[in-house]
């Protein structure tokens, strides 16, 4: 076990360290002369080259990633262009925001995913199947965009049910927050339902017609302790490693959905840091976002392997 | 020669396709807006571009069906047009995504050893972040354009086409085909895009037409937010964020523009859906 986790967690460090050399020349390199990107066409040469020589983007790129790459690691994630302060604390204030819409997102589409999956997989092949099948797909597939303006219009606008915003007032409590979050969480929601419930009907349909169910059938045990000693056990493997991907895309990939609703977690850092051109900013962001990806893909292999003895053995 | 090749395989394949119904909804739902994108001038109503400060944010009515909006231009008229952009970048983005992608897959498939592991732990890093992020980074790095949101996309989606050629291309290496042209004294090249491509570009037409449906989403997304098209397009996902704070009491200047993205989306969808099992009988 001890073997295996070593050799897991040596895998994450060397994908993190990849996506670091991405992130770095993608935030160093891609926009060429960042005094003029930041500064404007119009800006001074000589303006131009002091703003360069203080970032220290005029030394060899090794020096420079090395540099950057050590303080990150350290803590210090540099400062903001925009708000020429270091960039740590404004990562670590939406980094709270997205993991409580992230947490509530998930709270709602993981049990509803995986219920959704195995209630299609007991009936494959009738219609409830099938329902759940083309229901899941058809809403994974519409832009977050477009579920989030529809269910404003319905529960924002029509019925007046939510607020439309999630910008709670001040000192709002747990509950009132919640209820800001509702519609912010549903449209993640709808997209990962489909892809969620189809990895659990698989892998249902799967336990189900493995020999141990038989056998356990058979030995005389009741069905319900059948299903969940037996079948949902083995069911459930898959989804865990596919929650890895979900956590990254719920603390992360929300953009479009915290842009709509005016929140300011990850995905709106990283959008007002695009747009600002703030690259020290965008950078620390996106290497955020790609570590909370590495720490839950191992988490969720961890948690995998705990589970089922089978893959710990084939692995390490 | 491979079964695909011979002629009546073909006919069974357009045999299968006239029948599968998902594939004929696809298909006409996109060739309606294929229609409009191309001559969309010709058939909107009222000219989509002109202001009418007199009549704006009119609800929908006889004059205007969709309504219009904030300078009083006809909301059907730019819904109609608003296809044109989409599906010029999105397509071209897919395409660019599954040529590379392909000849990447290939090689990945037809070497392996070092550079396989290579690549596909690189590949394996940038999957850790959103598509969207990896999109948003680059565009903020080298500026939004159409031209650089079509290289964009079709870099982000090269790694995953290729894992999915890749993949189909480990079953080929194997079989009989491919031993005889090496022996034969064929070089890697030929082998690979003579011999083998031919048996994998199944696969890599239905994965182009799933990719598709994610560049339409993915554009659409990324015009919203202001790093895909760009104004004064007609486009759909502008026109949306344009008319976002209005939400509340003139619907109309959003909701069509939402629905119109959407059917184009499941049209997509549908035409993937419906090729992908109608390649799957064979």
């Amino acid at each position: 076990m001890l073997k295996f986790l070593v050799k897991r967690a040596l895998l994450s460090l060397i994908t993190l360290a990849i996506l670091s050399i991405f992130v770095f020349l993608g935030g160093q390199l891609l926009p060429g002369d960042v005094g003029r990107a930041v500064l404007g066409p119009l800006a001074d040469a000589r303006a131009v080259a002091a703003f360069n020589h203080q970032l220290g983007v005029d030394r060899p790129l090794l020096i420079q990633y090395w540099d950057w790459i050590s303080h990150f690691v350290g803590g210090d994630m540099g400062r903001s262009f925009t708000y020429r302060a270091p960039v740590a604390p404004f990562i670590a204030e939406a980094l709270m925001h997205s993991l409580k819409l992230a947490a509530l997102a998930f709270a709602l589409v993981v049990p509803l995913g995986i219920a959704g999956g195995v209630f299609a997989a007991l009936g494959a092949g009738t219609f409830r199947d099938r329902a759940i099948l083309v229901i899941g797909q058809s809403l994974g597939i519409v832009p977050e965009f477009i579920a989030s303006i529809v269910l404003i219009l319905i529960f924002g606008v029509w019925l007046r049910w939510l607020p439309m915003s999630a910008d709670w007032p001040e000192g709002a409590g747990a509950l009132t927050q919640i209820r800001y979050l509702i519609l912010p969480a549903l449209p993640p929601v709808l997209i990962y339902f489909g892809y969620i419930a189809r990895v659990a009907r698989v892998g249902t349909i799967e336990a189900l017609n493995a020999d141990y169910t038989r056998t356990a059938v058979l030995k005389g045990l009741p069905w319900n302790i059948v299903l969940r000693r037996h079948v949902l056990r083995n069911a459930l493997l898959p989804t865990i490693t596919i929650t890895a991907s979900l956590i990254g895309y719920l603390a992360g990939g929300l953009v479009v959905v915290e842009a709509l609703f005016h929140y300011r977690g990850m995905g709106g850092l990283i959008y007002a840091a695009a747009k600002a051109k703030d690259f020290p900013m965008l950078e620390a962001g996106v290497l955020t976002i790609g570590a909370i990806y590495a720490i839950a893909s191992l988490l969720a292999d961890l948690v995998s392997s705990a589970l089922n003895p089978r893959i710990r053995a084939g692995r390490a | 020669m491979s079964a695909a090749d011979s002629p009546s395989a073909a006919t069974d394949a357009w045999r299968a396709a006239l029948r599968s119904r998902t594939l004929l909804i696809g298909v006409g739902i996109l060739l309606f807006w294929i229609v409009c994108a191309l001559f969309g001038r010709h058939l909107t109503p009222q000219d989509p571009y002109a202001d009418d400060l007199l009549s704006t944010l009119a609800p929908p009515s006889w004059r205007h069906w969709f309504g219009t909006d904030q300078l009083g231009r006809d909301v059907f008229s730019r819904v109609i047009i608003g296809a044109r952009d989409i599906l010029i970048v999105a397509p071209l983005a897919t395409l660019l995504g599954t040529v590379l992608g392909t000849v990447l897959g290939l090689t990945l498939g037809y070497f392996r050893g070092l550079i396989d592991d290579v690549v596909s732990r690189v590949i394996e890093a940038l999957q850790a972040l959103p598509l969207v992020i990896v999109a948003l980074m680059a565009l903020a790095a080298i500026g939004t354009s159409n031209a650089t949101v079509v290289c964009v996309i079709g870099f982000v989606f090269t790694p995953i086409i290729a894992r999915t050629v890749r993949a189909a291309m480990l079953n080929e290496v194997e079989l009989d085909y491919v031993a005889a042209a090496r022996l034969r004294g064929d070089g890697a090249l030929a082998v690979m895009f003579i011999e083998i491509l031919p048996n994998v570009l199944p696969v890599a037409v239905v994965e182009m037409t799933v990719r598709l449906g994610y560049a339409i989403f993915f554009v659409a997304s990324l015009s919203f937010i202001g790093f895909g098209i760009q104004p004064p397009s007609a486009d759909w996902g502008i026109a949306i964020a344009e008319n976002y704070s209005l939400i509340g009491s003139y619907w109309w200047t959003i909701l069509f523009d939402a629905a119109a993205t959407a059917s184009l989306i499941v049209g997509v969808n549908l035409v993937a859906d419906g090729l992908g099992s109608v390649l799957e009988q064979r």
